[in-house]
């Protein structure tokens, strides 16, 4: 691709134009993890240094210390994360194989119900989700974190794609095996499906470790705020104390920073799909 | 259309409907379910006092909609926000896909930096820009530095929202990069090469070749931009600790929602705006559906 890059000077430009925007990005980033070390007087000085002149670990210390609910706002975080994540994979892949492979009466008419289900914006189903929630007691529960959320529409539909363009004939050869619907499923079709099922993963993980509209619609008690409402909870308790907030918020950002380290191909791929499905 | 071959149509149907159990179920229950119930709500009172009581009051609920004050403030607020950051966002994840698709060296490194911010909550980044935006944060010193006025970001409510469009595009834009680049990879060399023969420079070769074939792709962008951006709720429950505050500033249609059922406990009045919201979305989607129309 030598056509834009041809003249000298336009090279010149568009790696100033990278770079400008590289660091337009990292600053925020760089600055709140720069606070994260300070302790607070340096912080309020009004100085401009990105390397703490008084490097510290006592912002990190504590907010494990001063803030007792913060190991536990991590846990529900981490274990209502990863529920739903487990329960979408599984069930997403089993509906959208069932939607590109299988043969049953009225399939036609729950793969459009899911197509309009992909057009219902959020705010409409909130609150009856709510009064529904409310109804079978599970408020401030983590079921009612989790059951709302462990299927989704988009990615039934995007596996259902990934399966269709499946050659059939190893699932055929298994099946001339004996290999039960379900074994075929499970032990042939799903460990082809790694792309798709990383893509998800992610995606999955990524939003509900983020949500903060729904716990903070249906969670009121503090033992059982996620890691979003209890950073803004802190941020009441700890107004001007930006040093201890950017330490929560880094350990915080810390777990889909990793992730996104390892598999960012697949974050790539997963929104390449949601953008191409259209 | 597939494989009848596999095994007999009766087993079929069942283990068809036991794949399908879980995923109807849910789906069924929190979102089919709900659109119902919305639709009941919106036509009721609703008195949440230990339990739940409904009385009929036809369209009231709607009726209310046009001589509440605090509705037309919020639809201010959220269509200035729409109308901002969409056209701004479209345009910068052009401008960098473009920049990043011209034959730079170490393309996936940019990319992985730039999608940083779209990978981190809402909740951190907003903290974050209430840290820099600080009367004495960050920028103001910036600004100062190279003799630009500074604002009361936060506290401010002539610069507030624009604060969180700021931040909003800032952090939305790589993501719609990503979906700009893989469009733009899949456009053909040869329609270059050939008008280069034809001797279009470098900007003819933009504006009548790839402008055009990623026209699909910025449907798509703009439409999904449209639904993020007018579901703006976080940021604004964040930086205003839930009042929309300063003096309304950031009062959006979905913190409103949130406030009538919350703080009001007014559920029937509260679907009605939902509704609103939903009705304004795909009025919107279908204008600019029209506006693209020629593609798919």
């Amino acid at each position: 691709m030598k056509r834009l890059t041809g003249s000298f000077w336009i090279s010149k430009i568009l790696y100033v134009l990278l770079i400008v925007y590289a660091a337009i990005t990292l600053i925020p980033f760089l600055w709140a993890l720069s606070a994260s070390f300070k302790p607070l007087s340096e912080i309020v000085s009004g100085e401009v240094n990105f390397i703490p002149r008084h490097f510290t670990l006592a912002n990190y210390r504590q907010i494990f210390t001063e803030e007792p609910l913060f190991l536990r706002w991590l846990f529900n975080s981490v274990a209502i994360a990863v529920s739903v994540t487990l329960l979408n994979l599984t069930f997403n892949s089993l509906a959208g194989y069932a939607l590109a492979r299988l043969q049953f009466r009225g399939k036609r008419f729950w793969f459009l119900l899911i197509l309009a289900v992909l057009a219902v914006p959020l705010q409409v189903t909130l609150i009856p989700t709510f009064l529904i929630l409310k109804a079978f007691g599970w408020l401030n529960s983590y079921q009612g974190m989790i059951v709302p959320g462990m299927v989704n529409a988009t990615f039934i539909f995007m596996m259902r794609q990934f399966f269709l363009n499946f050659p059939p004939e190893l699932e055929e050869a298994a099946a001339l095996d004996g290999l039960g619907r379900f074994g075929i499923f499970w032990y042939i079709v799903l460990p082809l499906a790694k792309p798709a099922l990383a893509a998800q993963t992610i995606l999955v993980f990524m939003s509900s470790w983020n949500n903060f509209l729904l716990p903070v619609v249906i969670l009121f008690e503090p033992e059982m705020f996620t890691l979003p409402l209890g950073l803004n909870t802190f941020k009441g308790e700890y107004i001007s104390y930006w040093n201890n907030i950017m330490a929560a918020s880094m350990i915080f950002t810390l777990p889909v920073l990793l992730l996104y380290a390892f598999f960012n191909r697949y974050f790539i791929q997963g929104v390449t799909f949601t953008g191409g499905k259209n | 259309m597939t494989n009848q071959r596999l095994k007999p149509r009766t087993s079929e149907n069942l283990v068809g409907y036991l794949f399908m159990a879980p995923a109807l179920l849910v789906l069924g229950t929190f979102v089919v379910l709900p659109i119902l119930y919305a639709v009941f709500l919106s036509l009721q009172k609703v008195q949440l006092l230990g339990g739940i009581e409904y009385e009929f009051v036809g369209l009231r609920n709607f009726a209310r909609l046009q001589a509440d004050e605090r509705v037309w403030i919020a639809l201010h607020n959220t269509a200035e926000y729409v109308a901002i950051v969409v056209p701004s966002q479209t345009l910068l994840a052009l401008l960098l896909a473009v920049t990043l698709n011209a034959g730079v060296r170490g393309k996936s490194l940019w990319r992985v930096i730039y999608f940083l911010p779209t990978v981190t909550s809402s909740t951190v980044l907003t903290l974050i820009f209430m840290w820099i935006y600080n009367t004495n944060g960050l920028l103001n010193r910036f600004l100062a530095a190279i003799a630009l006025p500074t604002y009361n970001w936060l506290g401010d409510p002539a610069v507030a929202l624009k604060g969180i469009m700021l931040m909003n595009i800032w952090s939305t834009a790589p993501f719609f990069m990503v979906i700009y680049l893989a469009a733009l990879q899949d456009i053909p060399q040869s329609l270059y090469e050939a008008a280069e023969i034809d001797g279009a420079n470098a900007w003819g070769r933009f504006w009548f070749i790839t402008l055009p074939l990623l026209k699909p792709v910025t449907f798509f962008v703009m439409a999904i931009g449209v639904i993020g951006t007018f579901q703006l709720f976080d940021q604004s429950y964040i930086i205003s600790n839930g009042s929309g505050g300063p003096n309304n500033a950031t009062l959006t249609l979905v913190l409103l929602i949130y406030q009538y059922v919350f703080r009001d406990l007014q559920m029937g009045y509260a679907a009605a705006i939902a509704f609103l919201l939903a009705a304004l979305i795909i009025v919107i989607t279908l204008i600019q559906k029209r506006l693209f129309s020629g593609d798919r």
